[in-house]
């Protein structure tokens, strides 16, 4: 018992004092993990912000725009030219998707969008396989998977580029929420969609607009997931790993977003490393539900959710 | 229609709040739950009961126990995989430690230990609601499928990791294990339903099932006019959980014969809830009609290009059917959002005045 006791208590800790260089690999591993964690989930939250659909979807959406992507740098079309199309697919994708699933159910409870999302992932997930193949495929993008060193401390080129990526789209998106007028136009759809109509704002392009971005940044988190890990099926399976970022951040704030992927990357590179081989490791499929569950037991909302005020 | 209800008068409270108020619907569902037992044992061939019926009955003990849950009580639950794992890794440790042990009663023990796992599980719907608590209940998905992965002791240390149905025979016919025949299975699982739906059935329209639904309509309220929220939101999730466990112990002793943790994966979760979701929520006779459209529709799909004298290769075959499925489950929602339930009561209010409009 005192034996248990210690490896949890003391001995991680005394690993991670013993060798700095590698608790600090560990933790940087953890924040670009975090990172890419966060590149799905902002597709959750700018959705639910705008349109209160918890949108199951966004984890095939990131494996169709990446299956996309690949199939059509496969057939010799140029990079350039593959990105741009790529991109119009997913704001068309996003137009059919507001004309037939969202405007037909507009109104309706939100487990039924959320039921909706559902099927809309098998739907996406047979679509792109059908048109790409099913076979896995490797997504180069220039950048090697390789490592170099700083300071003694190994520091992987292509998760690095991942993680600058995604905070430039952050920035990106920032400046597009708060300084454009369809930025303002949809800060003030999330607030109150009745009020936003009233004044003359058009519903139904800005949900075309948010699924649109949504899309695009669904090709992000392709892009950087799949040249990590090659185009397959499983891609769709990272919106599962990004959900305890979203309850954790809280499903209407893209700074949460941002801060809850960290805390949930490191926290589950730490867990695996110096708490996993207690339980005989491969705890990461569960360890971050944990994590978020305990904060969420002190901040039900989430760490930087609206505020939950109910009124009967 | 082929009845009407002119000239039945209830005169007393307890006719009025039967379970079915209308002799001639009692008479329909006795009828209907007698030729369940006599005619497909004796009419459908082997593949009729093993891969249709079986499963079907199966699962809509399954869509019963998390549309408790959710349509009742209203908290969103996606961890309805795991707990059905928990009945069927229960039920093998439970029957392989007490070989003598009546298999129906093992059914029923390891639904109360899929119970208890299920209360502690319920213990965050008290904090938290709505979308986060569904992403919470995954953590139950993901950490118990995981331990029964990890741990040797639930698989009785076998080293193909997975748990397989020992035959076990009441009242000297063999009901599981592989010298069951189909024909037996089915009348255990049809049992099992048959019991599992009018406990269901009488749950919801007692207390239980009225401050079940107060607090799904509205917990504030409800907590207000003196519903304790934390008991019935744990009663909720402990008798949906004893139902998902005597399911996925089934599941596992009358369907499968033997699996491991993959078939208690997250798509099993989203099965059962579109079971429930596209069956109607809140509603026992919903929960049978999504578990029969779910078990058809990808049977109807596999065949339906070979009956069009198409032949598809395989993988294609399985992409066109995830596809389809998807799109029937959007096309569906879109159509009635409150499932074949509340079509099935359209379709009985049309009849009602049929031939005459008015």
């Amino acid at each position: 018992m005192t034996e248990l006791l210690y490896g949890i208590a003391v001995a991680p800790f005394k690993d991670m004092a013993g060798s700095p260089a590698f608790f600090a690999e560990v933790l940087i591993g953890g924040v670009f993990a975090g990172l890419m964690y966060s590149l799905v989930a902002l597709g959750f939250v700018l959705i639910f912000k705008a349109s209160g659909v918890f949108n199951f979807a966004q984890g095939a959406m990131v494996l169709f725009a990446a299956l996309t992507l690949v199939g059509l740098i496969e057939r010799g079309v140029p990079v350039a030219l593959a990105l741009v199309l790529t991109t119009a697919v997913m704001v068309a994708l996003a137009w059919v998707i507001e004309r037939v699933v969202l405007r037909p159910l507009v109104n309706q409870e939100h487990i039924i969008l959320f039921m909706a999302t559902i099927g809309l992932t098998f739907f996406l997930e047979g679509f792109g396989e059908m048109v790409w193949g099913a076979n896995v495929k490797k997504l180069d993008i220039g950048i090697p998977d390789r490592s170099f060193i700083v300071a003694g401390i190994q520091i992987n080129q292509l998760e690095l580029s991942a993680a600058v990526t995604s905070a430039v789209l952050v920035a990106v998106l920032a400046v597009f929420f708060q300084r454009t007028r369809i930025g303002r136009a949809l800060r003030a759809v999330a607030d109150d969609h009745e009020a936003a109509l009233s004044i003359g704002i058009p519903l139904k392009t800005i949900w075309m607009i948010v699924w649109s971005v949504a899309g695009i940044v669904a090709i992000v988190a392709g892009i950087m997931w799949g040249a990590k890990s090659g185009v397959q099926f499983s891609l769709s399976l990272i919106a599962l790993k990004s959900l305890p970022v979203l309850i954790l951040g809280g499903f209407t704030s893209v700074p949460g977003a941002i801060v809850g992927g960290l805390i949930i990357g490191v926290g589950e590179k730490m867990g695996e490393v110096y708490w996993g081989p207690l339980v005989g490791g491969a705890i990461e499929n569960w360890f971050a539900y944990v994590l978020a569950l305990a904060f969420l037991l002190f901040r039900p909302q989430g760490l930087f959710g609206e505020k939950i005020i109910e009124r009967v | 229609m082929i009845y009407r209800e002119a000239g039945q008068f209830r005169t007393t409270y307890a006719s009025d709040q039967a379970i079915f108020p209308i002799p001639q619907d009692r008479w329909f569902v006795v009828f209907a739950a007698v030729a369940a037992f006599v005619i497909p044992p004796l009419a459908a061939n082997e593949y009729w009961l093993q891969a249709v019926l079986i499963p079907f009955l199966i699962y809509s003990l399954a869509a019963i126990g998390l549309n408790l849950l959710t349509g009742y009580a209203g908290q969103l639950s996606l961890g309805t995989g795991g707990f059905m794992a928990v009945g069927a890794y229960a039920a093998f440790k439970l029957t392989t430690a007490l070989p003598q042990l009546n298999i129906v009663v093992v059914f029923l023990l390891s639904g109360l230990i899929a119970a208890g796992v299920g209360l502690v599980f319920g213990i965050p719907s008290l904090r938290i609601k709505g979308f986060y608590l569904a992403v919470a209940t995954l953590a139950a998905q993901f950490f118990l499928l995981w331990l029964f992965n990890k741990v040797p002791w639930f698989v009785n240390y076998a080293s193909s990791g997975t748990i397989t149905a020992p035959n076990r025979s009441v009242l000297g016919v063999i009901v599981t294990g592989p010298n069951a025949t189909a024909p037996v299975r089915y009348m255990t699982a049809l049992a099992l339903v048959v019991v599992g739906a009018l406990v269901a059935k009488n749950l919801v329209r007692g207390r239980v099932g009225r401050s079940w639904m107060a607090i799904r309509d509205r917990d504030i309220a409800a907590e207000i006019i003196g519903v304790r929220p934390l008991r019935t939101k744990l009663l909720a999730f402990g008798i949906s959980s004893f139902y998902c466990g005597v399911a996925g112990a089934e599941l596992v002793f009358l369907y499968f014969g033997s699996a491991e943790t993959l078939a208690f994966d997250i798509t099993l979760s989203f099965l059962v809830l579109f079971m429930v979701i596209i069956g109607g929520l809140g509603s026992i006779l919903g929960s049978f009609l999504g578990a029969a459209f779910i078990v058809l529709v990808p049977i109807f799909l596999t065949n339906a290009p070979r009956a069009m004298g198409l032949s598809l290769p395989v993988a294609l075959q399985k992409q066109f059917e995830l596809m389809v499925f998807g799109g029937l489950i959007i096309f569906f929602l879109i159509v009635e959002p409150h499932g074949l339930a509340r079509l099935w009561q359209i379709t009985k209010e049309k009849l009602r005045l049929w031939p005459f409009p008015h």
